[in-house]
């Protein structure tokens, strides 16, 4: 954290953001799933850049994410690390109105990293875990699932705008805390991070699923252009103990609708379409 | 009513002692250390629980209720003495209450009972199980007697037996796992790891064990003060200074140079939060914290 001191005053826009969340901080400017306000001003404000300047995400239908309460935003994974994750954060914190802060729901080995666990502690990212996602529904928070997980990011370039086997998960907890699911589609990870080959026993060293490849070996991601585009909720009833057919039938509706939003990102990416064709 | 307190010479068990005599119970305490400037209306006897004299306090004032808080808690206290003394007393405390008419027990616990890991959930709830033994075998006795006292629920369902598990301490009193481990001018942590750390002050923590009492609470309950706080805010709040050790070298350097003496299974605790939702207890007393996160540093900060 004090190396973004250095290198990124902190942005006055993002701090006026920040403290816009609908977020109770105590006297330590804690919230109490112990988001740091101050750092996460900090952050947010050195991740900016990032997501305005060395990326540049075309957001869609961001008013399709409820500007309050329970929601779920499920999507896409595309490219070798989840750049996804990110913009969409960015998407949420520096573009929707008003902002609010999505809780991904991370793997295991991240916050067994030193320096990655503090960040994402202190940024309310937490280890995916049934139990954590329902209290912060129930205390209507926003929560960012990607049911691919790990098989997703592990998609090569040449697969990034397929979906691979989603997880069951996300839909049992939609239906038991009654919250709507906000699918979305994320275009252009496979050009910012192009993998050619994942080396999983190279990452089982590390403590990670696998460590990706790209075209030019190292992991920095060029500068690309994203399309991210959220649909309109979908909401479903049940009361999450239902048999598995029955919920692998709602999950593919809503595959459906993420594939149907990666298509329309990928035509407007080629400029096939343009924004007013969108059926969001 | 007439209260039995066992542990009553420790910290959290004078403090309790106290808040009882102010909300008009007869006190009774047993112990093997002494306390030497107790209030005089406070009975006291120079015992071990596990021993036939604690016995025959029982026996013979035959307490209405009874709290036990004469487990061994700190981690520099290896050995098997601990152990059975966490263990047996336990069980002698649940015998003697039943065998002695006692009509309420109440069994002071730790929220380390749930453990600390990269996937544990924050905001714990009773009906969760002991996660991390594996990792922290030096917790193993804890766990083991909130359990075993757990069981006193269904073995002797006409005592009201409550088991809280109070999360760490802090306090005036500088006494306590968290206390000791922030006691010293600069504080090791864990480079790159910041847990939240759930903590109530010292006497909000005895009148929340008064209040169990009071509402006669049958079940486990969690017990917490404030909204958690992350580790280095707290050490700094403190006004102390933080310093940062690699997990490796913190591993390697325990008991040396300065870190503490801690078991390894420690650093998980050092790394992860373990931080418990208290809503049923307040829920069920309607009880409220006195102490915010900041006046309970500051009143450990200021203290002598």
């Amino acid at each position: 954290m004090v190396l973004l001191d250095n290198l990124f005053p902190i942005d006055p826009d993002v701090a006026a953001r920040i403290e816009a969340l609908d977020l109770q901080f105590n006297k330590f400017g804690v919230d109490p799933y112990g988001i740091d306000k101050n750092d996460l001003i900090r952050f947010m404000s050195a991740f900016a850049w990032i997501y305005r300047y060395y990326f540049k995400v075309d957001v869609y239908g961001i008013d399709n994410v409820p500007g309050r309460g329970r929601a779920i935003l499920v999507g896409n994974h595309s490219g070798g690390v989840a750049i996804d994750g990110a913009m969409v954060m960015g998407s949420m914190l520096l573009d929707a109105e008003p902002p609010r802060l999505p809780h991904a729901m991370l793997d295991k080995f991240i916050h067994q990293f030193p320096g990655a666990s503090k960040l994402m502690s202190r940024t309310g990212q937490f280890t995916g875990n049934p139990d954590q996602a329902k209290r912060l529904l129930r205390a209507e928070r926003l929560i960012l699932a990607f049911p691919e997980g790990a098989r997703g990011t592990a998609k090569l370039a040449k697969d990034a705008d397929s979906l691979v086997e989603f997880g069951t998960g996300f839909m049992r907890l939609a239906l038991e805390t009654k919250s709507p699911i906000v699918p979305f589609g994320f275009v252009g990870g496979g050009d910012a991070l192009p993998t050619i080959a994942n080396l999983k026993g190279l990452g089982r060293l590390f403590g990670v699923p696998y460590i990706p490849v790209t075209k030019w070996i190292v992991l920095v991601p060029k500068p690309t252009r994203f399309q991210l585009l959220y649909g309109k909720p979908l909401t479903f009833e049940g009361s999450g103990h239902e048999r598995d057919e029955v919920v692998c039938a709602m999950v593919d509706q809503v595959k459906e609708r993420i594939r149907d939003l990666i298509r329309q990102g990928r035509q407007l990416r080629e400029k096939e379409i343009s924004e007013e064709d969108l059926v969001l | 009513m007439k209260v039995l307190v066992t542990g009553i010479s420790g910290t959290l068990g004078r403090l309790t002692a106290l808040k009882l005599l102010q909300h008009g119970y007869e006190v009774i305490g047993i112990d093997r250390r002494p306390w030497p400037d107790a209030p005089e209306s406070v009975e006291l006897f120079q015992a071990d629980i596990r021993k036939r004299p604690a016995e025959d306090v029982f026996r013979t004032r035959r307490p209405d209720a009874a709290i036990h808080m004469a487990t061994v808690t700190h981690l520099v206290h290896q050995s098997v003495d601990r152990m059975r003394v966490n263990l047996y007393g336990t069980r002698a405390f649940i015998h003697h209450c039943n065998r002695y008419g006692v009509k309420q027990a109440v069994f002071v616990g730790r929220h380390t009972f749930y453990g600390a890991a990269a996937d544990s959930p924050l905001y714990h709830t009773e009906d969760e199980p002991p996660m991390s033994t594996h990792s922290f075998p030096e917790l193993a006795d804890l766990v083991a007697a909130d359990l075993y006292a757990a069981s006193a629920l269904w073995r002797y369902p006409e005592i009201a037996t409550s088991v809280l598990r109070i999360v760490y301490t802090l306090g005036p009193s500088k006494h306590g796992t968290l206390a000791t481990f922030i006691r010293g001018p600069n504080v090791p942590l864990v480079m790159g790891f910041d847990p939240l750390f759930h903590f109530i002050h010292e006497d909000d923590a005895a009148e929340a064990i008064v209040t169990a009492l009071g509402y006669k609470l049958h079940g486990i309950y969690n017990i917490s003060g404030p909204t958690p706080v992350p580790l280095s805010t707290i050490v700094r709040a403190a006004g102390r200074r933080a310093l940062p050790v690699p997990e490796i070298a913190f591993k390697l350097g325990l008991g040396r140079l300065g870190l503490p003496h801690l078991p390894s299974g420690a650093i998980d605790h050092l790394k992860y939060p373990i931080v418990v939702d208290s809503d049923a207890f307040r829920r069920a007393t309607r009880y409220t914290h006195q102490y915010d996160e900041r006046e309970t540093i500051n009143s450990f900060r200021a203290a002598r």
